[in-house]
């Protein structure tokens, strides 16, 4: 479905944190914000649900220590019992101190890799993916917030003029 | 300005009136003839159905090669009359290592020009203040060790040294005159730092320039350099010497972790107790949020020292290193695996959530466990090489705790009713005020 978005350009996060905010007390719905950096405390003006993505990853670094147990237990004491420390006792037990930093180490591995790939998927990041910013410029020193019209165009733009925009643009969007 | 209130003020007298008695109790309930200390031992067995003191009775250890019977109650005998001392020493070392740890902290803070913790400088201050106190009852400790009034340093004993030719070895270092000597030095520093850095960030509130803030800075920054050498040999000299033939490299590391984080947990709950009362008003939640997150990461690191100490000395397997885990892991096993999961489990799975460091009951809450770890470590530090398995965590133990929480907290509120709590001329306040995560 095509439509017809309103875009208000900013050269600096402060003004655009402020402008945020005065949009959002006007109770306007905030389609998107592109920034060139993360800006602190974007998410919550913007009202943005909290990101469920730290579960993700406790939960990946669960799945971590659970692969790393179970490999370590088939390849150093099940497959080829092997005689740790000069202590063979081939119990994977009483060997654990020696595995204890392969353990830590998976845990993190997995929280930390399966949690970025987690990250691109959910942003829709993959490979040859087309870009979705609508000006290159948000990649160096702009800031594009991205509002919906809906028969109130005039309305949005004397509010964004009066919030800093150094420049206010009227688009044709498909949004997804 | 802070004033100390009323109840706090008696609460802390009557820990230390409680506290003395306890302490009083354990001096007269050791035993002083081997008949007595059979008695005590019989006693316990019963008493705790075979608990601990069951094993009293196989663990003769090496020491006594000649397995006779009069031996090993000799040996109980003095194992049982070092048990106040222990527990005066282990309680006094550890309200001792948290203002040392928080004046770690705090000389961090001054060296790194932090931007983020001015507002807290005050309330460091006051923490740091009982080093003083504290320093002199850990020397007096010491002091009474060298004149054989206890047994907590086995290596002072000139007849044990006689006839153990890896302490001959040692005794260049490990003799009671240097050990005195290093002890007063290091006092002298901490102290003389505390007391000199204090001096200027009061003169810096009334000053017209930075001149004061500056000196602090460079007298910061040098004395990290004396701590951390001098941290790690008090660590050897007052800890790791109570088992003079046992010796770790990272000792120094891992006392220094159990220190900073208790340091930084009682920098937090005075903190979060000054807001409660309506002091301190402008730190914020982004102030406990960072203390928070260092009692997390600290704790973390902790167990990392704690654990590579473990690995290795199990991994080598080498039998005078592996002595002192056997030791623990056979007679102390509850409060040595305790202690684990009190400081690393606990605060992991409390701490972990970013929002829960900024719920300050949390923190508290959080805090106290870490504290109670804290000390079961340094306990399991001394109570070994000391007392052996007869360890128990009675009256004594306790009264020496709750003597010396009284004499800290008496100490520090008074340290911070003596002045204003909020600096107002140090050149990072508006930045601490505005301190936002």
């Amino acid at each position: 479905m095509a439509s017809k978005v309103i875009q208000a350009y900013y050269n600096d996060d402060d003004i655009l944190m402020h402008a945020v905010k005065k949009v959002k007390a006007a109770k306007h719905h905030i389609e998107e914000v592109y920034c060139p950096f993360p800006v602190h405390g974007l998410d919550k003006a913007m009202g943005l649900a909290p990101t469920r993505i730290a579960i993700t990853s406790f939960m990946y670094g669960c799945v971590g220590l659970i692969v790393s147990i179970v490999m370590m237990n088939y390849m150093m004491i099940d497959a080829w019992p092997q005689d740790i420390g000069g202590k063979p006792s081939f119990s994977y037990i009483e060997n654990m101190p020696a595995f204890v930093p392969i353990m830590f180490e998976l845990t993190v591995y997995f929280a930390a890799h399966l949690m970025v790939i987690t990250f691109y998927l959910r942003s829709r990041l993959w490979p040859f993916k087309k870009a979705e910013n609508p000006d290159v410029r948000t990649t160096d020193d702009h800031f594009v917030m991205e509002i919906e019209i809906h028969d109130n165009e005039s309305e949005l733009k004397d509010l964004l003029s009066d919030t800093g925009a150094v420049e206010i643009n009227i688009a044709e969007k498909n949004l997804h | 300005m802070y004033t100390i209130s009323n109840r706090l003020k008696m609460g802390s007298i009557i820990l230390m009136v409680v506290g003395l008695l306890g302490i009083g109790y354990g001096f007269l309930a050791a035993p002083s003839t081997v008949a007595e200390a059979k008695e005590i031992v019989a006693g316990h067995d019963d008493g705790h159905g075979g608990g601990h003191g069951e094993e009293a009775s196989p663990a003769v250890s090496s020491e006594h090669g000649e397995d006779h019977d009069a031996a090993h109650d000799e040996h109980v005998l003095h194992q049982l009359q070092n048990k106040p001392w222990a527990a005066l020493y282990v309680g006094a070392f550890f309200f001792f290592m948290i203002a040392l740890g928080a004046l770690a902290f705090y000389a961090i803070q001054r060296a790194a020009q932090a931007g983020w913790s001015p507002l807290l400088f005050r309330v460091m201050e006051g923490i740091t203040s009982y080093i003083v106190p504290g320093g002199i009852i850990v020397f007096a400790i010491l002091v009474l060790s060298v004149m054989h009034m206890n047994h907590l340093f086995v290596w002072m004993d000139a007849d044990v040294v006689a006839h153990d030719a890896l302490l001959q070895g040692k005794s260049g270092y490990l003799n009671p005159t240097f050990f005195l000597i290093r002890a007063a030095i290091f006092l002298a520093g901490w102290i003389g730092y505390r007391e000199y850095s204090r001096k200027l960030s009061l003169a810096q509130d009334e000053a017209n320039d930075d001149s004061n803030f500056k000196m602090n800075f460079k007298i910061s920054a040098a004395f990290l350099v004396f701590y951390l050498i001098s941290e790690s040999v008090m660590s050897w000299d007052w800890i790791m010497s109570v088992d003079p033939h046992w010796f770790s490299t990272l000792f120094g590391w891992y006392v220094f972790a159990s220190m900073f984080v208790s340091g930084i947990t009682v920098i937090a709950m005075v903190t979060i107790y000054l807001k409660s009362k309506g002091y301190l008003e402008q730190v914020n939640d982004s102030h406990i949020h960072d203390l928070a997150k260092f009692m997390f990461g600290i704790s973390i690191f902790w167990t990392y020292l704690w654990f590579s100490q473990f690995m290795l000395i199990w991994y080598a397997n080498i039998p005078e290193e592996v002595t002192y885990y056997v030791t623990r892991i056979e007679d102390y096993n509850l409060p040595f695996f305790a202690m684990v999961a009190m400081n690393f489990l606990f605060p992991v799975l409390l701490l972990m959530n970013s929002d829960y460091k900024r719920i300050n009951w949390f923190v508290i809450m959080a805090g106290l466990v870490i504290l109670a770890g804290h000390y079961m470590d340094v306990f399991n530090m001394i109570m070994p090489s000391t007392v052996g398995d007869q360890w128990y965590i009675g009256i004594p133990e306790i009264g020496a705790v709750l003597f010396f929480a009284g004499l800290f907290i008496f100490w520090v509120f008074r340290a911070l009713a003596s002045a204003p709590l909020q600096p107002t001329r140090n050149p990072f306040i508006e930045e601490s005020k505005h301190f936002h995560y």
